[in-house]
């Protein structure tokens, strides 16, 4: 009898699929790393040749087991071949050092729109509560935390300069970090699925909390001293915010003005470099966590205080302005 | 494009319902692949086994450090720390350190993939898991919390506001694709983990049991005739037959319903008497003779085709 075409082709190759097969299911069970540098430079080679039998025998053969068998093998070696990239820590120093400012310095427009939102809501509520100081509690609701126009100017002084242990630098750390702000800049991200507008909202209520507080303690002839006690952290949260606002904003802008490409296709473009912006946010949320546990309870200077605040602006701006530019380039 | 109804048996309507659940990516190198997407249950499935784990991890820290005598004013913030950092970012580490699994996902047996076939980005991993927040947490918040949000809300608005925050988290059961909101944000799919079976030639064995019987020829031989009424459709439900465990119950009675319905529509002159035999010969004879054809450019999908 004549031998058939697809079963000589299956002879010939079903080492090649028989090799790759026990490869994957190794690296599945202990990890790429554990095939070692030699299988490892096999892999791609096995996987192509395999690739290639696959379309071979789509077209060749005529046995359904087989196509499903080397179709099922191909798809689970897509995986490994082309799953995340493995060097995690040489692709944490490229994210760092090129990746995430590169993506912010793109998201620049998106930024610019979160800045003036949040300005909106600061001058609103500044003006307003400089007016009539009763607005103060409208926009502060109760998070107000005994510092409210009721408290004498003395004590809100206090409340600036009060010092306290160092054992407590963990729970502001906490607090202040993880437990608001991270949410809020995470919020503002995820809230730009729903056509940006919560991120709006978000971005221009907490400009207005803002500004209702420093209009309460510079109308006590305070001005100078609030600006020193919030700016050391709030240089980084404040710009934490704005950028994870800017990445809710870019969702939302891929959503609603998606230009000629499809919506979804938009949201995924947009989407990726979104979560990088988001990324930067909680990074800098965690520095002024950092310096709010440590500088506001040992540093009362105001001197230090305010170059506490101009040393970490002058940093995201060389971070986030410069760092990895000549990359860009090349 | 108009939708044509099939009958549900039929070898379109089979195809049919396959291709609702499959998806083609094409790889990198240009060849189609065909992915079956993951259920909704699957997904659920695995989600819940995650958030054991996160929880169960999380309260284990917390016994530990209390066992050791820590202080409370310790504890707390520590707890709270790391509890963040699970909540957003375990499913992140995971799908970007085993390549789109987590522990629950490759328990149940399930696959991160990036949509269009490329590689999977970490950027795609974390955009897909930071959405979470919305999907997840906020609905929970509000179920646990909601008359903190809102002391005296009446139960009408209670029940709106729930409904909406749950909206996104259902939405996998709401779109063709399965997908997730994190899923639109990333480009991603969750697809199943295909399992990998090479089942033995037909036609290789049966030339081996023909050696083995010192039968050099198939015992029935076919004309080109004979063999141009069927056609690929139904040389792989054979096939299907054929490989069924020859111990199941009604393997004999299948065998002898089936050939005794080939051997009368193609009208077979002679009496089958061992009709796995007559199966198998026919079977070879039948792909030899499809096979030919394919070559030549002819694929003949099923008795319906002209060709």
């Amino acid at each position: 009898m004549q031998v058939m075409k697809s079963v000589e082709f299956r002879r010939e190759r079903e080492a090649t699929w028989a090799e790759l097969e026990a490869m994957i299911q190794f690296a599945g069970a202990k990890g790429l790393r554990a095939l070692g540098a030699d299988r490892l430079a096999r892999l791609p080679h096995l996987y192509r040749a395999t690739l290639s039998s696959l379309s071979v025998a789509r077209s060749i053969s005529l046995d359904r087991a087989l196509v499903d068998y080397l179709e099922s093998l191909v798809g689970r070696a897509y995986f490994v071949v082309y799953g995340t990239r493995q060097h995690v820590r040489r692709q944490l120093a490229d994210f760092f050092a090129w990746k995430l400012p590169s993506t912010v310095r793109k998201a620049k427009w998106h930024i610019l729109v979160a800045v003036v939102i949040s300005l909106a809501g600061f001058v609103a509520a500044y003006s307003l509560t400089s007016h009539d100081a009763d607005y103060y509690y409208s926009f502060m609701g109760d998070s107000a935390q005994g510092r409210t126009p009721a408290s004498t100017t003395i004590e809100l002084r206090e409340g600036l300069y009060h010092q306290e242990g160092v054992s407590s630098f963990l729970t502001t750390f906490a607090a202040s970090l993880f437990d608001h702000n991270s949410r809020v800049a995470i919020l503002a991200f995820a809230l730009g699925f729903i056509a940006g507008l919560p991120t709006l909202v978000l971005l221009f209520y907490n400009g207005l909390t803002l500004g209702a507080f420093v209009a309460l303690y510079t109308s006590r002839g305070l001005g100078v001293d609030i600006w020193g006690w919030l700016l050391p952290h709030g240089v980084s949260e404040l710009s934490a915010i704005m950028i994870a606002g800017a990445g809710g904003l870019m969702l939302g802008h891929a959503l609603v003005f998606s230009g000629a490409q499809p919506r979804l296709d938009a949201l995924r473009e947009r989407g990726r470099p979104a979560a990088i912006l988001v990324i930067a946010a909680v990074l800098m949320l965690f520095c002024a966590g950092m310096i709010e546990g440590i500088f506001r309870q040992a540093v009362t200077d105001i001197h230090i205080r305010y170059a506490v605040a101009g040393s970490t602006g002058a940093f995201w701006i060389w971070y986030f302005g410069f760092c990895g530019r000549s990359r860009g380039l090349g | 494009m108009a939708k044509q109804a099939h009958s549900p048996l039929s070898p379109a309507g089979l195809q049919a319902a396959r291709a609702a659940l499959t998806r083609e990516i094409i790889t990198p190198e240009g060849v189609p692949l065909n992915f079956v997407l993951a259920g909704a249950g699957d997904r659920a499935a695995a989600f819940m086994i995650d958030m054991v784990i996160q929880f169960v991890t999380v309260l284990v820290l917390a016994l530990l450090l209390a066992l050791s005598g820590t202080s409370n004013a310790v504890i707390q913030p520590i707890v709270i720390i790391f509890s963040f950092l699970i909540l957003n970012f375990y499913f992140a580490f995971f799908e970007i350190r085993w390549q789109g699994q987590t522990p629950g996902k490759r328990k149940i047996g399930i696959r991160v993939i990036d949509s269009r076939g490329g590689q999977l980005e970490t950027s795609a991993v974390l955009a897909r898991n930071l959405v979470r927040e919305l999907e997840v947490w906020i609905p929970l918040r509000f179920v646990l919390a909601n008359r903190l949000m809102w002391p005296d809300a009446p139960v009408w608005a209670l029940v709106l506001g729930g409904a909406w925050t749950f909206v996104f988290l259902f939405m996998p059961l709401f779109n063709k694709d399965k997908l997730r909101v994190g899923d639109l944000v990333g480009g991603t799919r969750v697809v199943v983990v295909p399992k990998t079976l090479l089942l033995g030639d037909l036609v290789h064995e049966a030339a081996i049991s023909q050696q083995s019987k010192a039968q050099p020829t198939p015992s029935y031989t076919f004309t080109d005739e004979q063999l141009g009424i069927y056609g690929i459709y139904e040389l792989q439900v054979l096939e299907g037959v054929l490989r069924q465990d020859q111990d199941t119950l009604g393997y004999l009675e299948n065998t002898a319903t089936v050939s005794e319905k080939i051997r009368a529509r193609i009208s077979y002159p002679a009496r089958v008497v061992d009709s796995a035999r007559f199966l198998k010969d026919f079977y070879v004879a039948q792909r030899a003779h499809l096979e030919q054809k394919v070559l030549f450019g002819q694929r003949k999908q099923d008795k319906f085709s002209k060709k």
